[in-house]
């Protein structure tokens, strides 16, 4: 908790009658005023779209009409989520000046709760990255220490929130790119079971790892949210046809009775305070009721590995549309080939690059057995040790990021230190299953760290409880 | 006949073909737009056929069950599946892949007989998009050497099977019989209208030589093929030369060649070294499909008889050869289940089958002459009312006018049997005007008795029967 108030209460005073939604949605614009050079969350701000969305709740309460759920409530979508006729870039040159002719599913369904979109947010380019200092556009600093980075991908829809700009956003999240960026600026952040969400409109990074999910200041916010985002969509294949569970009921039913899981061969590397803040968490959900038990999950140090290969893989053949013939920008040449080579050269950013060539590699012919293949077998190990796991625990606890948030810099010349960031929360893209970070204590300089929950294909309620847990405890300060 | 062999300079040529048909859906394989041929271009697109970021497939159902009784049709196994994405860059390829299916095909292991009874394998039958239309400006047409491009994306998306033969065919022949009775079967089912000129059904050929028995030799895949006819002048060609390149002592190299329809020679595309590694991988974006068995049954069960097996029954009800090309021609027009209908009512089932397949070429499936009028017809002919050219001249008329009857217009033409006592008169005259053929004839010279027959015919204004001529003249001599 940061001191905002959550989009629950906004919403309920905004419906009934309390405050406008258009001073709701000011106050936020002068935030953004006051810190968004700083901080640089946003791509695009909408002020005068906001403005009169907000002004439309406002006609349809004096209507007496009940506009939803998030009425009123500023939300901030990452800028590789479709917007009719908005510019969604990806934080990409190749895409800078692209306007969608659709919304997002998500996008849609959350103007039906009546949310206030206010603007795009930052990521690192076509969402690969762990501090959004892959992004064409510059950086997004974090709002808690702007020497920092916000982590990534969606580190622009993490410092959102954070720095009060919006009082939700979503992200996108195919390896930690929510629960990472949300550990590192003191925000809730879930990444939901593969399938719960459409990825209808979301510009693919790796599409078998994608699903969008909330950033909130709390735990029931994040519960709210998902529950207006999810459901199944007929417009994305991957979509489960399957009533998403009801999530406000787990906020308050505890730990006690549940089996959290301690993965005794987790992968080290996370940093002591990192390390001290998951042992405490461990003994407050002890306390609160929770029995811990100790589990292993040998794939889990693979996951890394399997990763780089299946998400360059994707990567390699959903950005090969991004050819310069139908849509955002071309650079001419003197024939298709050339047009091709300049086009892309131009437009896409050394870590694009990287992973495009990474994946093309991998997929080619004498190569994939070796590499895409081996990956996949050990996709369905970690599906595996997973399912076995979850015969003897409810949910699991791990590290959201070995650590806290890091100096911009401090990574970029190694691409695989960056790519240790995802240690902790790759398993979870692997396997489809749900995890989220929760803030939970402050480490090194007194930046927030989060703790993860971690839970099987549809575990969301009982993730929620404990990660409500985790937050009533952070809250009375019993672990800060 | 499919069977001719084809053998040149002592090797035989080794073909399977690949051919893609559209299939008649409504709308696309993953998106709403209407799948239609001939539209302004660019009218028939969206987000997904454009392959716009963010946009998603979605199979069609209606794809799937024609594709599945393509399946079921040849007889292959149909199975659960998964669709690939095969990866190239060109320009009219909109997602820079296509989605396609790799190793897990819809339809597996089936069979088409031809006409004459051989067996060609099908390989598989797999479901996948098209690719949008390049239409080069300037030059020759082809990429290379164009003024610039213009693309028409109303085609890509579009739902297509590829069946896949297996190498079994070895003449020019049985491609096209393999062609022909793949495309009867297609629009039997109502897959497909299966029309090369349109693109609507595209036939590649794989071809290679060897001597017989030995192992299969290099083969090349010959592109471009437009019509039936260049089919079979496209794989005799390119087998003469792949022989001619091996009697001359060089080896035959894997590539893509161009048929060039202009100077009937194949040209080389691209050779094995230039082709594109797809790196074809599962589309992360689809779901794996399974028909089930409750699906398929419905589809098997809902199968429409298929011209081999209409072959089989038109042949057994008029006795003609199953491999003639009179029951081969009316079956491929649809006029079998007429014939059969004229039969019911009585009349000489061959003799329908003749009448139709010579008069009824531009009748299509229904012709308007009613089977009863064409039964009253036959039954005068067969009665001897009418002669063999009376019967055609009627005919002629019925199908001028849509139908009628028969024995009317037969009167307009003053067509009446003639009494037995007029033909002995005619025969009596024919033998005294012409008493040289009659020896000839007496002395068994069969030529000789065309000469008599003529006078009759000739005498009687045509309305004597040749075959009552012939039988009086024999009965006389003996």
């Amino acid at each position: 908790m940061n001191g905002f108030p959550s989009a629950r209460s906004i919403a309920e005073s905004i419906r009934t009658g309390e405050r406008s939604a258009r001073s709701v949605l000011d106050e936020h614009l002068a935030r953004i005023n006051e810190r968004e050079n700083e901080v640089h969350a946003f791509n695009l701000v909408l002020a005068e779209q906001a403005a009169s969305s907000a002004d439309e709740i406002d006609r349809r309460i004096a209507r007496g009409e009940n506009p939803g759920p998030l009425a009123g409530v500023p939300v901030a979508l990452k800028d590789n989520l479709c917007t009719r006729g908005i510019p969604t870039t990806c934080s990409s040159k190749i895409l800078q000046d692209w306007k969608p002719p659709y919304d997002a599913t998500v996008v849609t369904r959350l103007a039906n709760a009546g949310a206030v979109i206010v603007g795009k947010t930052n990521l690192d380019e076509f969402a690969m990255g762990s501090s959004t200092e892959n992004s064409a556009f510059g950086p997004t600093r974090n709002p808690l220490d702007v020497t920092r980075v916000p982590g990534g991908s969606s580190g622009g829809s993490a410092a959102a929130v954070a720095a009060g700009f919006a009082s939700l956003s979503l992200g996108s999240d195919t390896g930690g790119s929510i629960r990472q960026p949300a550990a590192l600026c003191g925000v809730v952040g879930v990444k939901p079971t593969y399938g719960a969400v459409s990825r209808l409109g979301l510009i693919a990074f790796a599409s078998s790892l994608d699903q969008i999910g909330p950033f909130t200041h709390d735990v029931a916010d994040a519960a709210l949210m998902l529950e207006v985002i999810a459901g199944h969509d007929p417009g994305d294949s991957t979509s489960i046809p399957q009533h998403f569970p009801s999530l406000a009921p787990s906020l308050d039913r505890g730990v006690s009775g549940l089996r959290i899981g301690r993965i005794t061969d987790l992968p080290e590397g996370a940093d002591q305070d990192v390390v001290d803040a998951v042992d405490a968490a461990f003994d407050t959900l002890a306390a609160a009721g929770a029995e811990i038990i100790d589990v292993t999950i040998p794939a889990f140090t693979y996951g890394l590995t399997a990763y780089y290969l299946i998400a360059p893989a994707e990567a390699s053949s959903n950005l090969a549309r991004y050819d310069g013939v139908r849509f955002g920008s071309r650079v001419a040449a003197s024939d298709t080939n050339a047009m091709y080579m300049a086009t892309r050269g131009a437009g896409f950013g050394p870590e694009v690059k990287r992973r495009i060539m990474l994946g093309t590699y991998a997929l080619s012919a004498g190569y994939y057995d070796a590499y895409y293949g081996k990956a996949l077998k050990v996709r369905r190990l970690m599906a595996n040790d997973f399912a076995a796991a979850y015969e003897h625990v409810d949910v699991l606890i791990t590290p959201a990021s070995p650590s806290v948030a890091f100096p911009f810099g401090s990574k970029t010349e190694d691409p695989l230190a960056m790519y240790l960031c995802d240690t902790y929360t790759i398993p979870s893209n692997l396997t489809g299953h749900p995890a989220m970070s929760v803030p939970f204590g402050t480490g090194e300089h007194g930046l927030p760290i989060g703790v993860q929950v971690l839970a099987p294909a549809f575990g969301e309620p009982t993730m929620f409880a404990v990660a409500a847990e985790l937050e009533r405890s952070a809250a009375r300060g019993e672990h800060v | 006949m499919s069977d001719a062999a084809w053998t040149h300079d002592g090797y035989e040529m080794v073909v399977g073909l690949e051919v893609h048909v559209e299939l008649a859906t409504k709308t696309k394989l993953f998106s709403a737009s209407a799948n239609r041929f001939g539209d302004e271009p660019n009218t028939n697109i969206d987000p997904v056929t454009l392959g716009l970021p963010g946009a998603l497939p979605v199979l069609n159902r209606q794809a799937v069950e024609l594709a599945m009784r393509i399946g079921v049709a040849l007889d292959c196994t149909v199975q659960p599946c998964t669709f690939a994405r095969k990866n190239y860059f060109y320009p009219d390829m909109p997602k820079a892949y296509q989605i396609s299916q790799y190793d897990q095909p819809l339809n597996v292991d089936g069979r088409l007989e031809l006409s004459d009874g051989i067996v060609i394998g099908v390989e598989r039958a797999h479901l996948e998009e098209d690719t949008g239309k390049s239409t080069h400006i300037g030059g020759t047409g082809r990429i290379h050497g164009s003024e610039g491009s213009l693309i028409d994306f109303n085609r890509a998306g579009v739902p297509l099977v590829e069946i896949v033969s297996r190498p079994d065919i070895r003449s020019p022949e049985q491609a096209k019989a393999y062609v022909n009775e793949l495309r009867g079967i297609l629009v039997a089912i109502g897959a497909s209208d299966a029309r090369m000129e349109e693109g609507s059904m595209r036939v590649d050929a794989n071809v290679s030589v060897r001597r017989p028995d030995a192992e299969f030799g290099t083969r090349c895949e010959i592109k471009n093929v437009n019509s039936v006819r260049s089919l079979g002048r496209a794989i005799d060609y390119e087998a003469r030369r792949q022989v001619a390149l091996i009697e001359g002592g060089e080896s035959v190299r894997q590539e893509t060649r161009h048929w060039d329809e202009n100077d009937g020679r194949t040209h080389t595309l691209r050779s094995k070294e230039d082709a594109d590694d797809y790196r074809y991988f599962p589309d992360p974006d689809l779901v794996r499909l399974d028909p089930g068995e409750e699906w398929i049954s419905s589809v098997r069960a809902a199968m429409p008889m298929l011209p081999a097996a209409r072959r089989r029954r038109l042949a057994e009800v008029t006795g003609f050869d199953v491999a003639s090309e009179a029951v081969a021609t009316v079956v491929e027009r649809g006029q079998d289940e007429y014939i059969l209908e004229v039969a019911a009512l009585g009349a000489a089932a061959d003799r329908a089958l003749t009448h139709v397949k010579e008069a009824f070429a531009d009748a299509g499936a229904a012709p308007k002459v009613s089977a009863a009028d064409l039964a009253s017809l036959i039954a005068m002919e067969v009665s001897g009312e009418l002669t063999a050219t009376q019967t055609k001249t009627v005919l002629a008329d019925l199908v001028a006018a849509g139908g009628g009857d028969a024995r009317a217009i037969a009167a307009t033409h003053g067509f009446e049997a003639l009494e037995t006592s007029e033909l002995d008169r005619f025969v009596d005259e024919a033998i005294a005007a012409d008493p040289d053929a009659w020896a000839k004839f007496c002395a068994g010279e069969p030529k000789a008795m065309g000469a008599l027959v003529g006078y009759v015919m000739k005498a009687s204004k045509g309305q004597a029967d040749g075959k009552a001529v012939t039988a009086l003249l024999q009965s006389r001599r003996s």
